[in-house]
């Protein structure tokens, strides 16, 4: 480590007591110079794999941009092509249903947190099993789930031992353009309730106890405990997971590239995933600019919506 | 809400608590089936011999119980290949990220020089943005760089994320200032304050910077299918996505084995650090 020369410090060296007080300025100087050693490489890195692409994002979509050529200015053409692309829009609708479901639905993990909260003997186990899915990969999820949604599939198998379907007529969870868009958003929700759950329980554990005894003192149940004490104070939380989701539900990929690609016929094409097909697929980096920067701005929307939402009116118990 | 019981309900006997108890038992076994239910399901069916896998209606159990799905996978995929390419990533991924979060982390917190504020309104402000381009400029970036198909253009983007800067800084602001007084007294400079005082003392962070870095890197799957062309380099995330192309019904106890073989680190290193884990996931409340 450099230091200047006014401070005779060296490592394990016992310092010198006639030299100990360098100038202020001195010492200024150094802390300046240490501090940015212990920065650099993270802003640097930051810098070029972080903030770059958030500056380049808008105007990269007026460039044609391949790997071979220079780039060249080409104006609104990436976007006339945008309004005009009926697989950008199919790819945007089912984005944002998406949006319209899997984000309202976390709100389940809350009873999630609730059961666990309640410290019964034995929840440590359960609680570990709820996290499974959340630490396994999203592709070992989505190849356990094409399996579950096969044709002869085990789902299938139960729905016709039930009764529920005749067991030749299976469901086509995923080669069924009407329902494949629902199986993945089935996945994704499953396989995200116990990051929220978790999140939760951190909100639940962070309520007072007196509040519960207040409520209890006054004659509430536990059903109005919970519904009038616990769930308003987990507002912070409820706007917290719902940024979260919010914001995944419209970056979904794996799930989607690894069950169906997009498929059957489009149904489950996402923005993201359409971002990939003409970026990587087709090589159109300018094209995927400009589909990326309109889901960016729908990112950005939806993010502030739900802030708003949050704020007044909707999840407001008070 | 979770009241200790008191004395009097634990000495006899109350029905209506009994019921109660029992409808929130089977509810968390409910919910526990669900969660682990399908991958119960999988490793079945990975333990099944060849025509039991596909028989219809399902047999729950593999009976006769039969490993060859395991010995096909293990011979026919390279898999050795692409655990040792995860292992590699997800190392490198980790180390990156307790390094630099630990550097960064502690200037943020502990050390006045100017531009930190800068600094830290810049990394602050990447979280309100959207990043949807990430992956386009970046690949335009690793091509620049010339690290398009090495493990050195996966990991790099994913070397440090704003969460963990946060959670470093804010453990580093816990420790008492009259620690590092005591340090320099002795005649530490900066690098051996740092290194030798203060981060043994954020140790519990850094576990939790461990295991989230840990299962984000091990299942890492977008950007290593982007960055890498040759199959030896694959990690097992690509490999077992690319073997699931088409129709599963060939041969799906092969997939089912791979797939359980790639869940298995992940799922130990978290049942070791599954408090660091929660804490990490719980901190994101207050980062």
């Amino acid at each position: 480590m450099a230091l200047p020369p006014s401070q005779p410090v060296a490592e394990g060296r016992p310092v010198q007591r006639d030299h100990a007080a360098p100038s202020r300025k001195a010492q200024r100087r150094q802390h300046a110079l240490v501090g940015w050693l212990f920065v650099l490489p993270t802003v640097l890195i930051f810098s070029v794999f972080t903030i770059f692409p958030i500056l380049l994002s808008v105007p990269l979509a007026f460039f044609n941009i391949s790997l071979q050529l220079e780039p060249t200015f080409v104006g609104l053409t990436h976007f006339k092509r945008l309004a005009n692309d009926a697989n950008f829009w199919n790819a945007m609708k089912n984005s944002l249903l998406y949006l319209a479901v899997v984000p309202p639905l976390q709100v389940l993990s809350i009873t999630l947190a609730v059961l666990l909260n309640r410290k019964l003997p034995g929840t440590g186990v359960f609680r570990t099993m709820y996290y499974i899915p959340v630490v396994t990969s999203m592709v070992a999820v989505a190849i356990t789930w094409k399996w579950l949604y096969q044709d002869r599939g085990l789902l299938n198998g139960f729905l016709a031992s039930v009764g529920a379907i005749h067991p030749l007529e299976p469901v086509g969870f995923l080669s069924d353009p009407r329902v494949a868009l629902w199986a993945v958003m089935a996945v994704t929700m499953w396989k995200g309730l116990g990051y929220y759950m978790v999140i939760y329980l951190a909100g639940l554990q962070s309520v007072p106890a007196e509040l519960g005894e207040a409520a209890e003192i006054d004659g509430a149940n536990t059903f109005q405990k919970l519904w009038f004490v616990t769930i308003p104070l987990l507002k912070p939380y409820v706007l917290l997971c719902s940024l979260l989701s919010t914001i995944a539900a419209l970056r979904v990929f794996d799930e989607v590239w690894v069950m169906t690609r997009g498929g059957p016929i489009d149904s489950t094409m996402v923005a993201n995933a359409y971002l990939y097909k003409t970026g990587f697929e087709q090589l159109d980096f300018g094209y995927a600019a400009a589909v990326g920067l309109a889901l960016g701005v729908v990112v950005l929307v939806a993010s502030v919506g739900v802030f708003i939402f949050n704020r007044r009116g909707g999840l407001n118990y008070y | 809400m979770a009241a200790p019981p008191s004395p009097q309900y634990a000495r006899r006997f109350n029905p209506r608590r009994f019921a109660v108890m029992l409808l929130l038992y089977a509810l968390l076994v409910v919910f526990a089936v669900v969660a682990v239910g399908p991958f119960l399901w999988l490793l079945s069916t990975s333990l099944k011999s060849g025509q039991d896998i596909l028989s219809y209606p399902p047999k729950l159990l593999p009976n006769p119980l039969s490993f060859e799905s395991y010995v096909d996978v293990w011979r026919a995929q390279n898999m050795p290949r692409f655990l040792l390419n995860t292992t590699l990533i997800t190392f490198w991924g980790v180390l990156a990220n307790l390094a630099l979060s630990a550097t960064a982390g502690y200037a943020l917190a502990r050390i006045r020089f100017p531009g930190r504020d800068i600094v830290f309104f810049l990394i602050v402000s990447t979280l309100v943005l959207p990043n949807t381009l990430n992956i386009v400029v970046n690949f335009i970036t690793l091509v620049e760089l010339n690290l398009v198909n090495t493990f050195t253009g996966v990991v790099l983007p994913n070397a440090i994320t704003v969460f963990n800067v946060f959670l470093l800084r804010q453990a580093f602001l816990t420790i008492p200032r009259e620690l590092e007084d005591a340090a320099r007294m002795d005649g530490a400079n900066e690098f051996v304050l740092w290194w030798r005082v203060m981060l043994p003392l954020v140790k519990p962070a850094l576990l939790t910077v461990t295991i989230l870095e840990f299962v984000a890197m091990w299942n890492l799957y977008q950007w290593p299918l982007i960055v890498l062309n040759d199959t030896d380099k694959f990690p097992l995330s690509v490999a077992i996505a690319r073997l699931t192309v088409g129709e599963l019904s060939l041969d799906f106890g092969n997939i089912a084995a791979a797939t359980v073989i790639s869940m298995i680190p992940v799922i130990l290193i978290f049942l070791v650090l599954q408090r660091y884990f929660i804490e990490g996931l719980a901190g994101s409340v207050k980062g």
